[in-house]
């Protein structure tokens, strides 16, 4: 039986590439305000995947989901205008968001998953503000399924999914079986563009709003974030003449 | 011709500062230019679409070239102050009359306000119209001019100018804003009213009906790679058809260049001319910190000819922060001459650094602005569009506010259009619609009698005594005659024209950046923000790829390497071989325009990138 609904989970993140970041006065985390958010470029992926998957007729429905306060539904409209069915927003809005981890948005995603009755629930590997790479394994953990994760290539097999994951040591292929949660590395696809027409008609597509509540989620957080500073400014490099200069220095900053 | 083994010191030393940059960048592909009898084997610099046609290019055949086209009744290109003015005004008519309005507004930042960058002290004269209960509607208008100084500076010494009233440069009743912010809350604005908002899509392209009027705009294809051929992933941009186009691209924009000469809009005024305005953002020491002082300086480092001077605006938003910059107007003589590092040793003199010291940078950009004023306002309706804001350039250049004019062309525009798109008949002779009112009302409103008053200061400064001369002129003729000199002055013609050969020129002694108050550019570029993607032809276009080393390079010593604020522009050595050739390093664009207008062989032609590219900045 051909699965049923993807879910694509995605994440809003500051684009941390290019942006210019500042640690906020009372180092309490860096500014946001005003500073360009839009989809994590690994969830782009994961929803150019699941499009594709549509396309190629291996499941009915794309749902794209994600957590945040309002700006988010922006990312949905984007995923839609990419070619997702449908789009479901978790409403989750100031001290909640800014305390919100990777814990609190498996918990959401993996009871939304149940709810939903998802096939197959796909992320990217990981925010790229945070770096965690933690929230797709845990969704996993969280609903006992198996995961495919840093996926390059996905094929659906009938009842199961055969991923090629790349690791440390080159690239391992595994078959799991149906329901699974699945992350996306960077070599799994090129993601489209999403064209102004496109967007346009994602303006007729429904996004339902629920709150954590509504899911029986509690969004209390077991981390504390004690201080954020800058990196130290890295200093110039010292050149020396000899070995024996480098060495007396290293000795002299007590490296050895 | 040119023997290209011949440079000059400065460029010399130029090239060996440039080969320590690293500048990541594709491979450049190797071609016999024989086009342009160049008997040197030049790399190709340009493959943008709008040289090169894709209908020619055997690499475009049987790509699906159809556009998907949608209709509105109104389509605003720029989501700037003009523009979202002239949507909120429409869409405020629409309301008052019940009557249904689709407007549409296209923008190339990824975000609204994320190009606008300004000094900026606003006039809230327009605001008033627009949004009476602006306070209400939170505005961030937050900062009340307290304080207004005038100096002119010499080396290392400041004489204050006292700042009379009835100088247009005196601020009373204004508010310093981050310009940034405020557009992008005229943009919530807009989306209340029910304004069509889509920000990273780039029109590119103006589009015609049979009989010649603008039928509207298409926005940008995606997915073209670095050497002109389509990606997997390309597909074209959108058609927007609208019964009025509205360009509100800015200074010198690119789709307005096009629309001059379409429909001959400038035979009747003088050639723009324009500045180039370098601005930062510094956290200061909060003792040094003064909310609502404005401050401005003529004179050191500039010479007396050059046209140009500071502004420094303390802010008062929180934290101690403060907005500064440099303009330096861009019919400039010596070739030599670098505006950002002219900006960067302005800030070591000591009334300058004494604000500065011990603060941190947090935010660098660059713009061109005009500073023709009355004299150079072009025709500004056509058959199916008008040009509004600082595209076709209402700015009082004296005052150094060009916000409020724009934002008032843009509700005029609103205004005269409103009935003619809801009429049953529009009893139009062409398909677009042609709204000459608009011109009409520009003319019998209070920024053409402020443009008219002030038109005499600029062009005042062509005089022997440059600087002092023009400040003269502006405190008897202005202060006293308020413009009413039956006389006009001239400018002095396109800024392109304005160098003089590097021959004719001494090369400027810059300082090295000390990293603490002065910084090099490329770590100012990164404070910009800016990106595009990397695969895209360069959308800096050259006619001719074979002028810059032959033309700019050898007769101007390459004055786009130091006018550019991003550091676009780079004179390398060739891999092989004797000779240099130009680099364009279009990731670092700021979409300043600098390069178009100043170019002393008008070679360069700026096109708009893949929407969403561009500088990211944050309430500059």
């Amino acid at each position: 039986m051909s699965p049923a609904s993807v879910f694509v989970c995605l994440s809003l993140t500051l684009l941390s590439d290019y942006p210019v970041i500042r640690v906020k006065p009372d180092h309490s985390g860096v500014v946001t305000d005003g500073v360009k958010h839009s989809m994590n470029p690994f969830c782009e992926i994961a929803v150019e995947e699941a499009v594709k998957l549509k396309e190629k007729k291996f499941i009915k429905e794309v749902v794209a989901v994600s957590c945040g306060p309002t700006q988010v539904t922006e990312t949905i409209r984007t995923a839609l205008a990419m070619g997702c069915d449908r789009g479901i927003h978790v409403e989750v809005s100031g001290k909640d968001y800014e305390a919100m981890g990777p814990l609190q948005i498996a918990k959401i995603f993996a009871a939304l998953a149940k709810k939903e009755e998802a096939s197959l629930v796909i992320l990217g590997k990981q925010a790229i503000d945070d770096d965690c790479n933690q929230t797709g394994q845990m969704t996993a953990a969280l609903l006992d399924w198996p995961q495919g994760t840093f996926a390059s290539e996905v094929t659906i097999d009938g009842e199961k999914v055969k991923v090629v994951r790349e690791i440390d040591g080159g690239l391992e292929t595994i078959k799991i079986s149906m329901p699974a949660v699945l992350t996306a590395d960077l070599r799994l696809n090129t993601p489209r563009y999403a064209t102004l027409p496109n967007i346009m008609k994602a303006k007729k597509k429904k996004i339902a709003n629920m709150k954590p509540a509504d899911l029986g989620v509690d969004m209390v957080s077991r981390v504390e974030v004690l201080r954020v500073d800058e990196p130290p400014t890295r200093l110039a490099g010292v050149k020396v003449e000899t070995v024996d200069d480098l060495v007396a220095k290293l000795k002299a900053n007590g490296t050895i | 011709m040119f023997p290209a083994s011949r440079y000059s010191i400065q460029a010399q030393r130029c090239i060996r500062a440039l080969k320590t940059v690293q500048a990541e960048h594709a491979p450049s592909q190797h071609y016999t230019w024989g086009r342009n009898c160049s008997s040197a084997v030049m790399p190709r610099i340009t493959s943008h679409y709008t040289i090169f046609p894709r209908d020619k290019d055997p690499r475009w055949e049987g790509v699906e070239m159809e556009r998907f086209a949608d209709e509105a009744d109104v389509v605003i290109v720029g989501g700037g102050p003009a523009g979202l003015s002239a949507a909120i005004r429409l869409k405020q008519l629409a309301k008052e009359q019940e009557k249904e309005l689709r407007v549409c507004l296209v923008e190339k930042a990824s975000q609204i306000g994320a190009h606008t960058l300004s000094g900026a002290c606003l006039e809230p004269s327009a605001l008033n119209e627009l949004f009476p209960d602006w306070k209400e509607r939170g505005a961030p208008l937050n900062t009340p001019v307290t304080e207004d100084l005038f100096s002119i500076l010499t080396e290392k010494y400041r004489i204050p100018v006292p700042m009379l009233p009835g100088l247009p440069m005196n601020n009373h009743g204004n508010y310093i804003v981050r310009l940034g912010h405020f557009v992008h809350w005229l943009g919530e604005q807009a989306e209340e009213l029910g304004v069509e908002i889509y920000p990273g899509y780039a029109a590119a392209e103006v589009l015609f009906h049979e009989d010649g009027s603008v039928k509207g705009i298409a926005t940008n294809d995606v997915g073209i790679a670095k050497d002109g051929s389509p990606k997997d992933v390309f597909e074209r941009g959108m058609e927007l058809h609208a019964k009025v186009t509205l360009f509100g691209e800015g200074c010198h924009g690119h789709l307005a260049k096009q629309l001059y000469r379409q429909f001959n809009l400038r035979e009747n005024c003088e050639p723009q001319t324009y500045a180039i305005g370098l601005k930062e953002l510094w956290v200061i020491d909060e003792k040094k910190w003064r909310p609502g002082r404005v401050e401005h300086s003529v004179g050191w480092p500039l010479n007396r000819n050059t046209y140009g001077g500071s502004f420094l605006y303390h802010l008062n938003e929180g934290e101690p922060l403060v907005a500064l910059g440099f303009v330096v107007g861009l019919d400039y003589t010596n070739p030599y001459l670098s505006p950002f590092r002219e900006f960067q040793r302005w800030k070591h003199h000591p009334f300058v650094a004494k604000t500065l010291e011990g603060g941190d940078r947090i935010a660098y950009g660059a713009r061109a602005l005009n500073e023709g004023g009355y004299q150079c306002l072009p025709k500004v309706t056509f058959p199916g569009g008008m040009l509004i804001g600082c595209s076709p350039g209402f700015m009082n250049v004296p005052k150094i506010k060009g916000t409020h004019t724009a934002m008032k062309s843009g509700m005029l525009a609103a205004e005269a259009i409103f009935p003619k798109v809801t009429a049953e008949d529009p009893a139009s002779e062409t398909a677009g619609l042609h709204i000459p009112e608009y011109e009409d009302n520009l003319k019998k409103s209070w920024i053409w009698k402020e443009l008219y008053a002030v038109r005499n200061i600029r062009p005042s400064f062509h005089n022997y005594f440059g600087l002092y001369g023009g400040m003269i002129y502006t405190g008897v003729f202005y202060w006293i005659l308020r413009g009413k000199e039956p006389w006009t002055l001239k400018h002095a013609g396109l800024d392109s024209a304005q160098l003089k050969p590097a021959k004719e020129c001494t090369p400027i002694e810059y300082p090295k950046p000390d990293g603490k108050l002065s910084f090099d550019l490329l770590s100012s570029v990164a404070l910009s923000g800016t990106n595009h993607e990397g695969d895209q032809p360069p959308h800096l276009t050259l006619k001719d790829d074979s002028i810059p080393v032959a033309n700019n390079l050898a007769i101007y010593d390459g004055p786009e390497q130091r006018f550019c604020p991003a550091g676009v522009y780079e004179y390398v050595p060739l891999e092989t071989g004797e000779g240099m050739r130009l680099q364009i390093n279009a990731q670092n664009c700021v979409h300043c325009k600098t390069c178009d207008i100043k170019d002393p062989s008008q070679n360069i032609n700026w096109v708009v990138p893949e929407g969403s590219g561009g500088p990211a900045y944050n309430g500059l």
